[in-house]
């Protein structure tokens, strides 16, 4: 089943148009890989999903995008709600400058809970999903920013899993950190993807093959390709996306 | 060879300029201390800094009055002046969209540039005279200076303060939204506590200007030297009393107006402790701050 989808999605920052009639479908508790060159609008497709562009004042967009059955662009919408549902990972992890603790709860007490016991219930829980745990459960009232970039990641990633969404967005999640901490996300990815639908934007095409279920490849803003990760990648059909894969640009 | 000749020829440029305004403060300081000195050795420390009567005709000097004076119309001031600034400053730094902003800017630095008499003429004209006729009393008092102080600071505690939170990483906000905070969650509990340090450093500076203001609260404070009955009572401030009575001061009256500026110091080197102790405290709780 499509946990997410668009339709005929067009996306503009002012004057120019960044996405063009992207049709995309993402299924329930899989993972969807969105590749690309640099500046070929899947960071901003991706953006779209959880209305991150509204931070923007110049983004307007055309056409529609479903979460389940709900256009998630329709004025009775409430947008915190929606990013409640869609939780998003960045590029650079950015823990907030609180205690490794406060930084998971964080998500639970802007939503209104306030009863501690369950957070602290909570917060374990998603520092074990995120494969942080044993890492920090002994310094858990320290200082966020004082963890390693990897551990960072995965802090931002049990914050993101902490109020339960129903879908990830991972931006680049892995682009700043050493291999080691690469496969240790891999792995925790594919852990999530039992619960959670996952769209991830990367640059690492290696990457795209080892976590993905399908992949789409973006190209000046549209989508050139779209289809099952291992067809794409060992049998690409469009000509474009075999010279993109095969490292022959971007 | 040439190159780290000049290297070291900059560097101990540097260095005799740092020490060079390093030694005129310490030149200040002894001067300060060396004339007020007398005053402490002859009328004794703490019947200066506790005495409750200053009564220069008589050879009586006690400061007490004043350093109260002081720190009453100071925290008055900071009391009106840090919610508003602050309130202003997230409005400018988070709220406001860039065309309110880009107005607001330079009218709030206008607002520091007017010079101190302006304000006391203000407030001597406009503000006594509606707390006389409101309050009662003569209208000179603590609450009428505490209100030109306020708006004197405001500007200083504003601009720190929007700075700190412009500074804050974008990502920070981000990653709240992407939670799902709402803008004023996000501003409250991830945006200030992280530019918090810098906002303090805003109000360090609004106190030191506050406490340190002579001629504007000259001009409305009533100067007479008695510890405050209410916030409407009229009030003697440190600076005032050197500032009123070193035109015709001498001998041990002239070395009494010298100690008060000692006291003066002492008085801001412990305001600054405790501020810088608070601060560094804060920043440890919150694991290393960002600013």
């Amino acid at each position: 089943m499509d946990k997410i989808r668009s339709e005929n999605l067009n996306v503009y920052f002012g004057d120019a148009h960044i996405l063009h009639d992207v049709n995309l479908k993402m299924p329930e508790n899989s993972i969807t890989a969105l590749i690309g060159p640099s500046g070929c609008g899947k960071s901003t497709f991706l953006r779209t999903l959880n209305r991150m562009n509204d931070l923007i004042p110049t983004f307007h967009h055309e056409g529609n995008v479903y979460l389940d059955d709900t256009e998630i662009y329709d004025d009775n919408v409430d947008v915190v709600n929606l990013r409640k549902r869609v939780g998003m990972v960045f590029q650079k992890a950015n823990s907030f400058p609180k205690s490794i603790f406060e930084n998971v709860a964080y998500g639970l007490r802007i939503h209104g809970i306030d009863d501690e016991d369950y957070i602290k219930q909570k917060v374990e829980l998603a520092l074990k999903s995120a494969a942080i745990w044993d890492e920090v459960k002994d310094k858990l009232d320290q200082s966020a920013l004082g963890l390693s970039g990897g551990q960072q990641q995965r802090l931002c990633i049990a914050r993101t899993v902490a109020i339960e969404p129903e879908v990830i967005l991972m931006d680049e999640p892995c682009s700043a950190l050493d291999p080691i901490s690469t496969l240790k996300i891999e792995d925790l990815m594919t852990e999530l993807k039992k619960e959670f639908t996952i769209v991830i934007v990367t640059h690492n095409m290696q990457q795209a093959t080892r976590v993905s279920d399908s992949t789409a490849f973006f190209l000046n803003g549209q989508i050139i390709e779209h289809g099952p990760t291992e067809e794409l990648f060992v049998n690409p059909k469009e000509e474009k996306t075999e010279e993109y894969i095969s490292g022959r640009f971007g | 060879m040439t190159n780290s000749t000049e290297e070291t020829g900059i560097k101990s440029i540097l260095l005799i300029t740092a020490l060079f305004s390093i030694f005129v403060i310490f030149l200040i300081m002894a001067f300060i201390f060396v004339e007020g000195w007398p005053a402490f050795a002859d009328y004794g420390f703490f019947k200066f800094l506790l005495g409750l009567k200053w009564d220069p005709n008589n050879n009586i000097f006690g400061v007490f009055p004043m350093i109260v004076g002081s720190l009453y119309v100071t925290f008055f001031a900071l009391l009106l002046a840090v919610p508003l600034s602050l309130l202003c400053a997230i409005f400018m730094a988070e709220v406001a969209p860039n065309n309110i902003r880009k107005f607001l800017k330079p009218v709030i630095e206008t607002l520091a540039g007017i010079p101190s008499v302006v304000y006391g003429f203000f407030g001597l004209m406009v503000i006594v005279p509606r707390v006389r006729t409101t309050f009662g009393g003569t209208g000179f008092s603590i609450f009428a200076s505490g209100i030109i102080l306020a708006i004197m600071i405001l500007p200083t505690i504003i601009s720190v303060s929007q700075d700190s939170l412009k500074a804050v990483p974008n990502s920070y906000r981000e990653a709240s939204y992407g939670l799902g905070a709402t803008n004023w969650q996000t501003i409250r509990k991830i945006i200030f506590p992280a530019a918090l340090p810098g906002i303090v450093t805003g109000i360090i500076l609004g106190m030191g200007r506050a406490i340190g203001e002579t001629l504007a609260v000259i001009m409305v404070a009533g100067n007479v030297s008695q510890i405050p009955s209410s916030i409407f009572a009229p009030v003697r401030t440190l600076t005032s009393n050197i500032a009123l009575e070193m035109g015709y001061a001498t001998g041990l009256h002239y070395n009494a107006l010298f100690a008060t500026g000692v006291i003066l110091f002492i008085v801001i080197m412990i305001l600054l402790l405790i501020t810088n102790y608070v601060q560094r405290k804060y920043k440890m709780d919150v694991g290393g701050g960002t600013l």
